[in-house]
């Protein structure tokens, strides 16, 4: 089963290095990793998705709870939360009609063209995982796909639910 | 503000630490740091002939005593020589802390002359690790990793330490640390009151409890309440290789070790058992068997100190994070005064039970050809030292002779690499034993194989007049991969024997030592007298056993915990 393991840890060096090491060692796989500091300087955040079944993502959490750098550690697929990636993506352009049916599916997904050249754009899009497969789908019926770079899953509990220290 | 080096400020924490002694070996990365040791007495350094053996002393030291072991070494291949040491101490949770070089912080990543990532290489077997960046750090980076170290579960901690910020031409101001106490980290040392309820209800409603103790009842120091714990239950009390000592092998209601090498009764009564308290062990494969087939009709309660532990192999029933000590003043406290009579009669269909499976007598063995066995040796040494010594052991057969054979009556007294099973070992465990106990009997239990791993450090002993007492079983052989290779590879002893023995007596000699051989079972009580009577000498006891002896009992491949062999033609 997919889930989102969210991670509140010390904005220190080898924090990461820790976190990853605990999914290596014990042959967890992560399928994405999004992390960057918090409004406190002090602390990072950590979004990690992964495939595992209730047991293992027990001994995930506690494993990764576990590390003296770590604060805090939630299962956001547990409960209501709001998730979401950013991609983007460059496409070649090669005729008017081309870019009128670019254009048209970036307004169907609510995406942005972000940057113009000769000949291709470069489009971001955000949202969940699965809208942005399905972007990066339609766009590859149409015309040529260049190369893509995605953030991977960042998320919060909805409601009174947070990760504080 | 005292100004110092950072060179200094590291032998000035170890001394506001508490810090006694330090096992180490010198190198280009710590000279500075060794030029401070040289110019004090606070701390006293024991210069060891392999960094390994410095990791393995310091965990001797830090097992017999509780207190946190310190190595000191240099960058590359002083710190990468500690990595078995590191190791052996993670997988038992025992607390060390490891100071090691590291080239100049400019030179980092440059692939500097003995340069190794020492934080990276030992990350997976740390509890937590610091590279110091400033020298001002230094006090408190030290401090954090012995607090972290001894606290909780215990484990090793890394301080990696640049050459550039302990240089003795630069001074700083020295601050200690006032707390270093971490809003990340934060041990949890009482259980969950309804937790608390729960197991006191289940252990209460139990008809064939039994305690499976291990090694965090000894770090919590919680004997005397695991005993009154079991009194108050009459349940009978298993111990894993880890908590022997925690509960008294001589008490009659103690059922032996359990697991692959346990007793009959143990594994017996773990597995007809209806509840099982485990108290700081951790449902290692060397104990569970096939975890399929584990303990079926029991109710598990299980209190760790680390949430990780529990229900990691096999799923707890009723769930107690703590420390062993304050669960079980809980689970006490909660019991309240209860009715001796009635929880005996309670109990008095099990206990019959467990006197028959112990009937059995499973560790009686046949003294017929006119070798020594190695069982006979243990109980010698039993003898000669009023089950009294500290009995460090190495890895093998002889090991579980010694675990199986001198019934520990105390705490930290039988220290051995339980979930690493490292050979090499046992004689450095028993060098930082000594240390922290000058006066009293400091043995180790080990093999022929085992024994050459870190032979080296007869002249440490030499040096710091160290009286261990070898009791080397000598069986030419990797007995262990032998007993193996018997039972499963049709007796093909794929070099598993040993062609080249040295002549062990000779060699003791040639470290300053004396060296006993003994080859006959009539010899060997005159020879174990004379090996205690030469108080303030290492004896190195080369004793010739019988190559073809196993041990026995055994836990059958993929069977419940009670599938045993019993011998090389009997099973359960
Ligand atoms: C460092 C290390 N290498 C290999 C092993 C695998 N091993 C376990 S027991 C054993 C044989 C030990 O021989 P010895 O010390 O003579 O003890 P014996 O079994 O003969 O009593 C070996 C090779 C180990 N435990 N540790
Ligand atoms: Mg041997």
């Amino acid at each position: 089963m997919r889930r989102i393991i969210s991670v509140l840890m010390e904005n220190a060096p080898g924090s990461l290095s820790r976190i990853v090491g605990v999914f290596s060692q014990r042959g967890y796989n992560v399928d994405s990793l999004c992390v960057a500091p918090t409004d406190d300087k002090s602390l990072s955040r950590l979004t990690i998705v992964t495939e595992a079944d209730d047991k293992v993502i027990e001994q995930i959490t506690k494993q990764v709870n576990k590390l003296i750098d770590v604060l805090k550690v939630t299962d956001l697929s547990d409960g209501h939360h709001v998730e979401r990636e950013l991609m983007l993506v460059k496409v070649a352009t090669r005729s008017e009609l081309i870019r009128a049916e670019i254009k048209r599916n970036v307004d169907i997904f609510r995406a942005q063209i972000v940057d113009v050249d000769a000949n291709n754009y470069t489009i971001q899009v955000t949202g969940t995982s699965d809208k942005l497969d399905a972007f990066a789908h339609t766009l590859s019926q149409s015309t040529e796909i260049i190369e893509a770079s995605r953030t991977g899953v960042c998320g919060l509990s909805r409601g009174e639910k947070a990760l504080r220290p | 503000m005292e100004m110092m080096s950072g060179a200094a400020m590291v032998v000035r924490t170890l001394k506001d630490i508490g810090v006694k002694h330090v096992f180490g070996y010198p190198g280009g990365a710590v000279l500075d740091i060794y030029d401070a040791l040289y110019a004090q007495k606070n701390v006293e350094h024991v210069l060891v002939r392999h960094e390994q053996a410095a990791a393995h002393m310091a965990d001797g030291y830090a097992r017999s005593t509780g207190k946190t072991g310190t190595v000191l070494v240099t960058s590359g291949p002083g710190a990468t020589n500690t990595i078995t040491g590191i190791a052996t101490a993670f997988m038992d949770s025992i607390p060390m802390v490891v100071l090691s070089g590291q080239v100049p912080s400019k030179h980092i990543g440059e692939d500097a002359f003995q340069e190794t990532d020492m934080v990276g290489c030992s990350r997976p077997i740390v509890k937590h690790s610091f590279l110091v960046k400033r020298a001002v750090d230094i006090p408190e980076a030290i401090a954090k990793a012995y607090y972290i170290a001894n606290t909780g579960r215990p484990g090793p901690v890394v301080v990696d330490l640049p050459k550039d910020i302990v240089n003795v031409s630069e001074e700083h101001p020295y601050q200690f640390p006032e707390d270093v106490t971490m809003r990340s980290y934060n041990p949890t040392l009482k259980g969950h009151n309804k937790q608390i309820k729960k197991a006191v209800k289940t252990l209460l409603e139990s008809k064939r409890p039994i305690l499976y103790v291990g090694g965090g009842a000894i770090t919590a120091e919680a004997s005397d309440l695991v005993t009154e714990l079991a009194e108050k239950l009459n349940a009978p009390v298993t111990s894993t290789l880890m908590g022997l000592g925690a509960f008294s092998s001589v008490h009659e209601q103690f059922v032996g070790m359990l697991g692959m090498h346990g007793r009959l009764e143990a594994n017996k009564a773990m597995h007809n058992a209806d509840c099982i308290l485990a108290l700081g062990a951790r449902f290692d494969d060397r104990v569970t068997n096939n975890v399929d087939k584990f303990c079926p009709h029991a109710n598990i309660i299980h209190v760790d100190i680390d949430p990780a532990s529990i229900s990691k192999i096999v799923g707890a029933h009723v769930p107690v994070v703590g420390s062993i000590d304050e669960v079980a003043k809980q689970l006490l406290k909660e019991m309240g005064k209860i009715d001796a009579k009635a929880q005996k009669e309670k109990v008095a269909d099990w206990w019959e039970q467990i006197t028959q499976w112990r009937s059995r007598k499973c560790l009686d063995y046949k003294k017929d050809n006119g070798l020594i066995k190695p069982q006979e040796v243990i109980e010698s040494l039993y003898k000669h030292t009023n089950g009294d010594a500290y009995v460090s052991s190495d890895v093998g057969q002889h090991q579980m002779f010694a675990a199986l054979y001198y019934p520990f009556a105390k705490p930290r007294r039988w220290i051995n690499s339980g979930g690493l099973g490292t050979m090499g070992f046992g004689l450095p465990a028993a060098m930082g034993v000594q240390m922290a106990h000058p006066e009293a009997v400091s043995t180790v239990v080990t093999g022929d194989g085992s024994i050459q791993m870190n032979i080296q450090e007869l002249a440490t002993c030499m040096q710091y007049n160290l009286p261990i007492k070898i009791i080397s079983l000598n069986n030419r052989a990797l007995g262990m991969v032998r007993q193996w290779q018997d039972m499963i590879y049709k007796g093909r002893h794929s070099h598993s024997y040993m062609d080249s023995m040295p002549d062990f007596v000779k060699l003791a000699e040639a470290y300053g030592h004396i060296g006993i051989r003994v080859t006959k079972p009539e010899e060997l009580d005159e020879a174990m007298a004379r090996c205690f009577a030469a108080k303030d000498r290492l004896v190195f006891m080369d004793i010739e056993i019988d190559q073809n002896e196993h041990v026995y009992p055994m836990q059958i491949k993929f069977g419940a915990m009670d599938d045993m062999r019993l011998s090389k033609t009997e099973r359960t």
